[in-house]
């Protein structure tokens, strides 16, 4: 509906690319982003996906113009809006707390940024926003009379009535239940299509993000770990952290024996694994290898099958059943613990804890990593300045007295 | 906000009342000492006042004389002479509560957000706000006199580089006063929008800037809205004391004979005229005037709808 009458009023035509080129953002005492190049296309919908304390929030903050970077520019629809200030750009924030102001009505807030633009008939704008997420009827209560789920929908829908360039989404489901949580999540979903906006969806939720968005990168330590469509991305993990923060993996590292023209051997624990070398980052030498727990079978006896990675026997040291499958936890020497997710499709015997049993996969189906577990460590270099230092050692002070 | 406080305890505890007295007599008990307090203390001079407002001179007897009658005449009386210090000291009163807020707000939003993240600045800042508490302000008030004093510091320097002619003067000007007042007053405005500022979710104002407001308009729509309750104590708190004030009016102080708030004629009807009925007549007058002036003003607020 914005199309038609969007250049009227004042509205982006259309959702605009953003460009991060080698943004940086330091604190006193720790690197938050560190050199951070970006492009996302118009019109798509990008989640940027991680764990607390990844710099994700930040970089959605640089984006929002509510913090300025240390080094690096950001680009709106191709123009540089890195020294302008956050009232100058065209985006919009849902952000995680909400922030709807407590003062003001709901349609009030839905319509302040129309006023702010001085754009025509706000209120009947307004009136349309609180439609589309079915909260009409709310229009003259204050925020506090709302239930989270409406606030955050209120919150929605101040910020798309605004028609943004690019929207930002600031964990915005965070404090849903699930059942709701799904609903909006379709919910925005087809707001996005609808509208034709660009979409940065900040969240630490993998489920949120594979269902939601159309990119999805996997940040980390202030870096892009990797990025791409969800199913690439959890079939072809690059490195040890987005194998094991996006969905579950089984990994193995161990010395690249033989290669062939498609394939090459691992040698883990004398066992031979085959990894296909176009699912490997590296081909020689210490390779962490890996594969996805419901892509491995469990057998109860040897099994003859030629052409599968057979490892065992190994011992079934926990199984917990969760309806459409059961997960099993199978302790093998030399490898370790490893995770199977088996289908309960048949209702023959299964496999109990204690149980001796064999576990098989398709070649095709393991992955090779660029790096090894429990790497990333150290990633920035050591910041000695004495500010920075003294920071620190507040800080460690500080910690101390608390729990004193 | 202490007025509303009042106001709904009042209220609470004629509802609940009953419920109380069949469930606990400790509850009463507990209550007793506040009440008798305040019969004690509020509400026997209050009607010692009234009655005394309405009494007439003894006929024959001496200055300061009066027997219990019904002499309504005195309300008007105090009226028609003194209103021009009734509407001279609400104009004062008004004036430098006006101007209190605007010195005191800004000081309260720089120590209440600029300084937040400046936790020993804050606490610096706040201890300068309280420090003039430390000495009397009779005292404080003097020192004002000296330093404007004719021949003092300030107005000798400007009359001798001739910047002002050499007969100027400024105690006792009704600027003097209004200068006194609002002096005084300030860290009883700034405290509670400090309050009110302090506890200002600095997201909303990010908020704002997000939805295209510039600073200016996020001040105005978003800070200033969410800090009206600390406006509103704060206006209460210097308003009234300062309708009634009548130490910076006086002679002795910044003022003079034609700077006289209702303060000052009630202060002189009570200890020097010893005319006890029109003293009392005009407190009464005072007290109900600014009773209907704040309820009216906290009514049309609205505080109930911002807390």
């Amino acid at each position: 509906m914005a199309e038609a009458s969007a250049p009227v009023r004042g509205f982006a035509e259309a959702g605009a690319d953003l460009s991060l080129v080698g943004v940086s953002k330091r604190f006193p005492g720790f690197t938050a982003i560190d050199n951070l190049s970006l492009d996302i296309p118009a019109g798509s919908f990008f989640a940027l996906l991680g764990p607390s304390g990844c710099g994700k929030t930040t970089t959605l903050r640089l984006v929002a113009g509510l913090e300025e970077p240390t080094e690096g520019s950001i680009l709106i629809g191709g123009k540089d809006v890195t020294q302008t200030k956050s009232y100058q750009r065209p985006v919009n924030t849902v952000f995680q707390s909400y922030a709807l102001f407590p003062h003001m009505t709901i349609a009030e807030n839905v319509s302040f940024g129309l006023r702010r633009r001085r754009i025509a008939n706000a209120d009947q704008l307004a009136r349309e926003a609180l439609e589309l997420v079915e909260l009409a009827h709310v229009a003259n209560r204050k925020p506090a009379q709302l239930s989270g789920g409406q606030q955050q929908r209120v919150a929605l829908a101040r910020a798309i009535v605004n028609r943004p360039a690019l929207l930002l989404l600031d964990e915005p489901l965070g404090a849903l239940d699930l059942k709701l949580r799904r609903q909006m999540q379709l919910e925005l979903k087809d707001i996005q299509s609808e509208v034709g906006l660009t979409f940065l969806h900040v969240t630490h939720d993998q489920e949120e993000a594979m269902t939601m968005a159309d990119t999805v990168a996997v940040m980390n330590q202030g870096r892009i770990e990797q990025m791409g469509q969800p199913e690439a991305l959890y079939e072809l993990p690059h490195t040890a952290f987005v194998a094991t923060f996006l969905g579950q993996s089984n990994l193995f590292t161990g010395q690249v024996t033989s290669s062939s023209a498609s394939t090459m051997t691992l040698e883990v624990a004398g066992v031979a694994m085959v990894v296909p070398l176009d699912r490997a980052q590296v081909h020689r030498g210490r390779v962490t290898a890996g594969v996805r727990p419901e892509k491995v079978t469990l057998h109860l006896a040897k099994p003859q099958g030629a052409g599968r990675t057979v490892i065992g026997p190994g011992r079934v040291i926990d199984a917990s059943f969760s309806g459409v499958s059961t997960q099993y936890v199978v302790e093998v020497p030399g490898l370790g613990e490893l995770t199977v997710f088996a289908q309960n499709t048949s209702l023959g015997d299964s496999a109990r804890p204690g149980d001796e049993v064999y576990l098989s996969w398709s070649p095709d189906h393991a992955f090779g990593l660029i790096d090894h577990p429990g790497g990333g460590e150290g990633r920035f270099a050591a910041d000695t300045d004495t500010g920075s230092l003294a920071v620190v050692e507040r800080e460690r002070l500080e910690a101390e007295l608390e729990e004193s | 906000m202490a007025f509303g406080a009042f106001q709904s305890t009042v209220a609470g505890g004629a509802q609940a009342a009953p419920v109380v007295q069949r469930r606990s007599p400790v509850a009463l008990l507990l209550l007793l000492p506040g009440v008798l307090y305040l019969i004690l203390f509020f509400l026997t001079p209050l009607l010692s006042l009234v009655l005394t407002s309405f009494q007439a001179p003894v006929p024959g007897g001496f200055a300061g004389d009066y027997q219990t009658a019904f002499q309504w005449q005195n309300y008007t009386v105090v009226v028609e002479t003194y209103w021009s210090h009734i509407s001279r000291s609400f104009i004062y009163a008004l004036t430098a509560t006006f101007f209190a807020l605007i010195i005191g707000y800004p000081i309260a939003y720089v120590i209440g957000v600029k300084l937040r993240n400046y936790p020993l600045w804050q606490a610096l800042a706040l201890v300068l706000v309280i420090a003039p508490f430390f000495i009397s302000f009779l005292l404080r008030t003097l020192a004002w006199k000296q330093i404007f004093a004719d021949e003092g510091f300030l107005l000798g320097v400007l009359k001798t580089v001739q910047i002002i002619p050499a007969e100027a003067y400024f105690t006792g000007t009704p600027a003097a006063v209004i200068f006194g007042l609002t002096y005084n007053f300030i860290p009883f405005m700034t405290l509670p929008i400090y309050t009110s500022l302090e506890r200002l979710d600095l997201r909303y104002v990010e908020a704002g800037g997000d939805l295209y407001a510039n600073p200016i308009t996020v001040f105005r729509t978003i800070t200033i809205p969410l800090s009206i309750p600390g406006v509103l104590s704060g206006i209460l708190l210097t308003f009234i004391p300062a309708a009634g004030d009548y130490i910076n009016a006086s002679r002795d102080f910044l003022g003079s004979t034609d700077t006289q708030m209702i303060g000052n004629v009630i202060e002189a009807n009570f200890l020097v005229l010893q005319n006890f009925p029109q003293a009392a007549a005009l407190s009464l007058l005072l007290m109900g005037a600014i009773l209907i002036l704040v309820s009216a003003y906290v009514k049309r607020s609205g505080t109930e709808d911002l807390l």
